[in-house]
């Protein structure tokens, strides 16, 4: 099992969110969490990722087996995590080149590699751009500075693509695309999908989910998962609406 | 003589030496340059060194440098063994002319003013006294107003050498002028240095003017120098400070620029123990434009306190002002931004931004942009920050596998380098990217690696995969 969550609980400056979350993901398996806003996705994305603003006050998220809340975000990153932003954050004067490089040859010093050669690094990068088709140039552009919403997203994909996660958590990267960019970015996550590694989607849509079809789809709703199935549950729900769930539990 | 205002052992040593070696100090004046400073002696006896009771001062206390005992106010020139080895710039494919200062005396191996054919003369401030008189009584103390401040006033009548360049109408300097001003003595020592620089219309230079020292021990260098920019004159003045923690530097530089002149000076402070620059700049003629930039990196029990005054006295002038700061420690930096747009100045452009990143709970700025505005067509802005590192982009960057430390680097470095980016310079703009990490990083020292070389020659960095080896 490649992540298992038991009775997590997370809350922000005192403020429950997540009120008991239980989650497994294999490798090779793709999962869609969805739900109305404000019921604890983001959440889980960042507490996933390991976003110090979250406290988890109760349960554990196991990685490999090991306890993921024990290690900081960098080291998540480098045992194979990955969080696509629902807002991806601009950094001026810090260029997408540079910052690509700094964190390839991080997580490769991480497990004991040397530095990845410049020409390697350049063909890497060229080749991933191309496959979430990002035509600019990176090597002056700083990170998400100037980028419209959906080359943000894209951005996020080519980020996970150089990067080569075992776990890509992706928050809502649906949300402010346009039919064209949605279908990049899908078509992006889809070439890296594979035995070796599981995504977790999260989003409000059922739209996305016709690009990125998943094994499992999943209802989070009060911080709790309330309702969990195959693609079809996708489908009623896009059908019936969240408040077809709110009435179930209710 | 009775200094009514304040007394501390630095002022009356100023007014000791100057009563004992005024007749050395005057040696090469003629009577304009002698009456202006027995002038300026008689304001600083009035009005003595600047205390925290002055506006322009409230936030710098100078009282340990005012207390403190301070050797050779008054020197002979001193031989220099091998003047090569001291003064070498190792940036590497920087090509320019060379001035050396040691302690406030220029240093040369052959002539103190040199003349090119194209009638450009550069140098030895003492030396252009004794050569050129009436050019530099022209000059002398018409800009720096030394009823202002004690710092200008004692100057005025004390300082002996700087360096002095003028550049005739129309003539293009091609090399960048480099002036490397070192502080090595076995003593604590205050230095006074006066500088002089003369554009004529068109006329164009670009001006490298750093200040390293050598040794450890405590120092005090109180410079001014007074820049004339012709009509359409050209200059481009980058200022480097990196010296030791117990250096105090005061730097006053006057700007006056004619009509279509174009100014841009860029301060990068890296090291030292107490900065406090003063740019005086005065547009004294329309269409002229300034950009003044600063950065400065300060730490432990550092301080800067960057002073701008910029005064529009014509109309259709732009002023441009950029300075940030990264604050570590317990250090604290301080910035007034000071423009003055006068009724005449129609059209003027004028803007001024700080923005400060302050590390520690400890660490402290005091900034303070100002505009005063008596014409009623002008475009004008201000505005400051004091925050600390986004952390937003710290997880960001922290999500992708980069430790914190290094998160920490890349956002600092994309902080400061907005600044550095403003160098035309391209040899010195790739070194102090360098010198700008390697000082973030901790790592630079200041003896052993600044602008100057010293001993140990460096290795070369390359800077595209500088980040990834931190």
């Amino acid at each position: 099992m490649l992540l298992k969550i038991k009775n997590l609980h997370a809350s922000i400056n005192g403020k429950e969110i997540l009120k008991g979350v239980n989650l497994e993901v294999n490798k090779g398996e793709v999962h869609a969490i969805m739900g109305p806003n404000g019921t604890g996705k983001s959440t889980l994305a960042s507490v996933i990722a390991g976003r110090e603003v979250f406290e988890v006050t109760k349960g554990e998220v196991l990685y490999k087996g090991k306890n993921l809340l024990d290690i900081p975000v960098e080291a998540r990153a480098c045992e194979g995590i990955f969080l696509g932003f629902q807002y991806p954050v601009e950094i001026p004067g810090v260029s997408m080149t540079n910052f690509m490089r700094t964190a390839v040859n991080e997580q490769r010093k991480y497990h004991g590699l040397d530095p990845i050669p410049s020409g390697e690094f350049l063909r890497l990068m060229e080749e991933k751009k191309k496959m979430v088709e990002i035509t600019a140039k990176l090597t002056n552009r700083s990170v998400n500075e100037g980028f419209s919403g959906g080359e943000k997203k894209k951005n996020e994909i080519f980020q996970m693509a150089m990067l080569n996660p075992t776990l890509s958590v992706l928050d809502e990267t649906d949300s402010g695309l346009d039919i064209d960019a949605l279908r990049i970015v899908a078509n992006g996550v889809n070439k890296l999908r594979s035995k070796e590694n599981a995504t977790i989607v999260i989003t409000h849509y059922q739209r996305l989910l016709d690009y990125i079809v998943p094994d499992f789809v999943h209802v989070l709703f009060e911080g709790r998962i309330v309702k969990s199935g195959g693609k079809e549950l996708a489908l009623e729900l896009e059908s019936k609406g969240y408040e077809w769930i709110k009435d179930g539990i209710s | 003589m009775k200094n009514n205002l304040n007394s501390f052992p630095l002022s009356d040593k100023f007014i000791h030496d100057f009563g004992v070696y005024q007749a050395d100090i005057k040696r090469y004046d003629n009577e304009k340059i002698a009456l202006c400073r027995d002038q300026a002696f008689e304001h600083f006896l009035k009005i003595g060194l600047p205390t925290r009771n002055l506006e322009d001062w409230k936030n710098t206390d100078l009282s340990e440098v005012y207390n403190e005992s301070y050797n050779h106010f008054y020197h002979e020139f001193e031989k220099v063994e091998d003047i090569d080895k001291v003064f070498q710039c190792n940036v590497p494919h920087l090509n320019t002319i060379m001035l050396a200062m040691l302690n406030g005396r220029y240093v040369s191996k052959d002539e103190q003013l040199k003349v090119l054919p194209n009638g450009v003369i550069y140098g030895s401030f003492e030396a252009a006294l004794q050569q050129y008189p009436d050019l530099v009584a022209k000059h002398y103390a018409k800009y720096a107003d030394y009823t202002k401040n004690g710092f200008t006033a004692i100057n005025t009548a004390m300082a002996q050498d700087g360096f002095f360049i003028y550049v005739p109408d129309g003539i293009e300097v091609k090399k960048p002028v480099q002036i490397v001003n070192v502080i090595h003595h076995e003593h604590n020592i205050c230095i006074q240095t006066r500088n002089l620089i003369v554009l004529g219309k068109n006329a164009k230079l670009t001006l490298i003017h750093c200040d390293d020292s050598y040794n450890h021990q405590k120092s005090l260098s109180n410079t001014i120098s007074e820049i004339v920019l012709g009509e359409n004159a050209s200059l481009d003045h980058y200022k480097m400070q990196n010296v030791n923690n117990d250096s105090t530097l005061i730097n006053f530089a006057y700007f006056h620029m004619d009509a279509n002149a174009r100014l841009c000076s860029n301060g990068l402070s890296l090291n030292g123990g107490i900065l406090k620059n003063n740019n005086y700049v005065k547009m004294n003629g329309e269409g002229s434009e300034c950009n003044i930039y600063g950065l400065y990196l300060m730490d432990r029990k550092q301080h800067i306190d960057n002073l701008v005054y910029v005064e529009h006295l014509k109309p259709h002038c732009t002023s441009n002002e950029l300075f940030k700061g990264i604050i570590d420690d317990s250090a604290s930096a301080v910035f007034n931004g000071h423009v003055i747009v006068s009724k005449d100045a129609q059209k003027t452009n004028a803007f001024q931004s700080n923005k400060n990143i302050l590390l520690t709970d400890k660490a402290k700025v005091n900034t303070k942009p100002f505009l005063e505005i008596y014409a009623d067509d002008v475009k004008c802005s201000h505005g400051a920050t004091v925050g600390q590192l986004d952390t937003e982009a710290m997880f960001y960057i922290r999500s992708r596998g980069i430790s914190e430390h290094n998160a920490q680097m890349l956002l600092m470095y994309a902080f400061a380098d907005e600044v550095i980016q403003k160098i035309s310079i391209e040899a010195l703009k790739h070194r102090l990217e360098d010198m700008v990490k390697k000082r973030l990083r901790g790592e630079l020292s200041v003896c052993e690696q600044c602008v100057l070389h010293c001993s140990n020659p460096e290795k070369e960095y390359s800077f595209e995969i500088d980040l990834t080896k931190i």
